[in-house]
């Protein structure tokens, strides 16, 4: 039986002398394929952008896009003088997204994960149809959603003849559109990690603090809340994270216009259109830096490092 | 009640209660009074419905139907954290995210009670935990994740306290002091404590009063003492520690005493301590009580004896020694035997006869084959079996 080997028979097992050592260097050993992936696919291009963001324009070269290295700090005062109002807005739809996706997918990872405990058939279910939107391209999902807020759709005209759109108003091309389309192909990165903290909360905690004279209110917040924290920091950081570098909801093309441009549709210009690479360089490296930067102010302040 | 501490225990009055889950009854018309102040046993084995009857007094959950008196009020309706009661779980439940101060203080702090944390560590002290306020719960090891637990209860004064089997993880030693301590404090504090537990040795000690619960019904309730020399059914009989049991005709009844005909062997109970006085009965007697003789003993007024038997068993147990004795026509008897003299007097295979005073048996009102004879685990003979197992597999891996 092939799973046999995986059973660990106490034949197998080295002695207990020389275990500690052979166990350092399998440990190495099988340490080196991860770190072979990270430094070939994480290292090398991490270092390639540094260089590219410090290049400077060819002086021989005629035609745009050629550089060569040096070291041009400005590059970055520059990108962030002329594109700090896109910096702020990232973060801005980011962080409003994911309030949003994480006021949404609460009730429904607690709906999935503690109610539905009781009925496997309609838990395994509802998980699926929170998946369910992975089988289709995200591309054709926001490709859909221009279409129904479209001005010719549903939902414009009922708003307009409800009067609470101008005849003149769309919903297309609107912050509310980019960020309603960061918040919907966000949810499912939401949910899943808080379902998978809530799954697994002992309910007699939440007994615990009704025997305590708490009421369910005072119980969620004070017990199962904090319990379920850890999921609750993974769901936001997997969805502000990649929000906050996002370039397809809020492009012309689909749900944005030149007025809602994110950060991530300018490193594209630059990089494919401008051909301006050091700029989108050090674009992408001062996007890094402030993730990382708010991520472990977050993550440090949730105080969720022994729950994690 | 929020907002303030019960000067003392209360009553506790369940009214024909039954709770039916999907698919099969848990309690059936139950009533129980609880008097205020006392030490209340629940015991019964896994699934008699002890725990239910817990959880529907602490308010986790709803009666099919009758009512729960708390202190003479009712309560049945009231949500469990309106209720003047703490419960000590079974898994302790301590919040894992919180300090063990803060999990003490936690009920104190949703009453509004300002010296939460002055009072709290006041039941740390009591429990000889307060050098680890500071800690989480997984730190502590489960004898004192055991005391904190009891602490966060105790802390709020309840009317009432139900402990849910929460000796249950502790080893044996631990136990006892456990237990020790739970008494003391139960004096100190003066409150109704209900315990649950299917260890009869702990009911034994540790309560006033014990319930003994059978598939969803109280098959007898008294002390202790009373319930363990007069057991009035055979799952007492045999739950609550051991019992030979015989079932025959009655064939003469007189005015003290009531005469059973035992596989052509007369054996004589008195009147008092049968439950039923005619027709096929069944009658017992403890184990310990039993006398053992090499040779037959001479026949007197106010003593049964049975014989000659065959010894089939002996296992030593250091303060006594456990005999099994075939009769022929009877079955098998058990006997305790104190170990005064120095190692086994018999050995297996040696002719004996038993006898014990009349006044020692006792009659129960049903017969052995309405419940299966029950052995709870911990009774002195699983542990020896369970022992030699270990001895045994211990041996084959040498």
């Amino acid at each position: 039986m092939a799973f046999g080997a995986f059973g660990g028979s106490p034949a197998t097992t080295p002695a207990s002398d020389a275990a500690p050592r052979r166990g350092g260097l399998i440990a190495l050993f099988l340490l080196l394929p991860g770190a072979a992936y990270l430094s070939l696919f994480f290292l090398v291009p991490l270092v390639s952008l540094i260089l590219t963001s410090f290049q400077a324009v060819d002086p021989n070269a005629f035609e745009i896009g050629k550089f060569v290295y040096a070291f041009q700090w400005q590059n970055y005062v520059d990108v962030v003088t002329t594109y700090w109002p896109h910096i702020l807005r990232s973060f801005g739809y980011a962080a409003l997204a994911t309030v949003l996706a994480l006021l949404f997918s609460y009730p429904l990872a607690y709906v999935i994960g503690v109610k539905l405990r009781r009925f496997p058939l309609l838990q395994a279910l509802a998980l699926t149809l929170v998946i369910a939107p992975f089988f289709i391209s995200f591309l054709l999902r926001t490709l859909a959603w221009k279409q129904i807020f479209s001005d010719e759709g549903v939902v414009v005209t009922a708003l307009q003849a409800l009067s609470l759109l101008g005849p003149a108003d769309h919903l297309t091309g609107t912050p509310f559109s980019v960020i309603f389309g960061l918040t919907y192909n966000f949810i499912p990165f939401m949910t899943l990690p808080i379902y998978t903290s809530l799954e697994r909360l002992d309910l007699r905690y939440v007994e615990a603090g009704g025997d305590l004279y708490a009421s369910p209110a005072s119980t969620f917040l004070r017990v199962t809340l904090p319990l379920s924290l850890p999921g609750v920091v993974s769901g936001t950081l997997l969805t502000f994270i990649p929000a906050s570098g996002d370039y397809i909801n809020a492009s012309r093309d689909f749900l944005g216009s030149t007025d809602t441009a994110m950060i991530g549709n300018v490193i594209e210009a630059n990089f494919l259109q401008l051909q301006n690479y050091p700029a989108a360089a050090a674009l992408s490296i001062v996007l890094m830096a402030v993730i990382l930067v708010l991520v472990g102010a977050y993550v440090r302040r949730s105080g969720t490092e022994d729950l994690l | 009640m929020a907002g303030g501490f019960a000067e003392s225990g209360a009553d506790l009055e369940l009214v024909g209660i039954s709770k039916r889950f999907p698919g099969f009854t848990a309690i059936e018309e139950l009533d129980l009074t609880i008097p205020a102040g006392s030490f209340f046993a629940l015991l019964g084995p896994s699934g008699c419905g002890k725990t239910t009857t817990l959880r529907l007094i602490a308010g986790l959950e709803e009666p099919t139907t009758g009512r729960i008196y708390l202190g003479g009020k009712d309560v049945t309706d009231t949500k469990t954290y309106r209720r003047p009661v703490n419960t000590v779980f079974q898994s302790y439940a301590l919040f894992p995210h919180m300090s063990v101060i803060d999990n003490v203080a936690f009920g104190l702090r949703r009453r509004g009670i300002r010296e939460a944390r002055a009072l709290a560590h006041e039941a740390l002290k009591l429990v000889e935990l307060d050098h680890v306020a500071a800690r989480r719960p997984a730190q502590l090891s489960g004898g004192q994740q055991q005391r904190v637990a009891l602490a966060r209860a105790v802390v709020n004064r309840p009317a009432l306290l139900l402990l849910d089997e929460p000796l249950g993880a502790l080893d044996l030693k631990l136990r006892r002091q456990m237990q020790i301590e739970l008494k003391v404090i139960q004096g100190d504090v003066g409150l109704t404590f209900l315990h649950v537990t299917h260890d009869q040795e702990e009911a034994m000690t540790m309560a006033d009063t014990v319930a003994v619960m059978n598939k969803g019904r109280i098959e007898q309730m008294g002390a202790p003492e009373e319930l363990y020399e007069l057991p009035k059914t055979v799952f007492v009989a045999n739950f609550l520690g051991q019992s030979n049991l015989f079932t025959g005709p009655v064939v003469s009844s007189g005015k003290d005493s009531i005469v059973v005909d035992i596989g052509g062997r007369k054996l004589e109970v008195p009147r008092e301590r049968a439950q039923r006085h005619a027709g096929e009965v069944t009658i017992g007697v403890r184990p310990e009580k039993l006398q053992l003789h090499g040779a037959e003993p001479k026949a007197a007024a106010g003593t049964n004896v049975l014989g000659p038997g065959r010894v089939t068993d002996v296992s030593f147990s250091g303060v006594s020694t456990q005999y099994q004795i075939a009769i022929p026509g009877l079955g098998t008897v058990s006997l305790f035997a104190q170990n005064r003299d120095v190692g086994a007097v018999l050995r297996e295979g040696a002719e004996v006869w038993v006898s014990w005073d009349v006044a020692h048996g006792f009659g129960v009102a049903d017969d052995p084959a309405d419940g299966p004879r029950f052995d709870p685990d911990d009774d002195t003979r699983s542990i020896a079996v369970q022992r030699r197992e270990k001895l045994e597999a211990e041996l084959e891996g040498a």
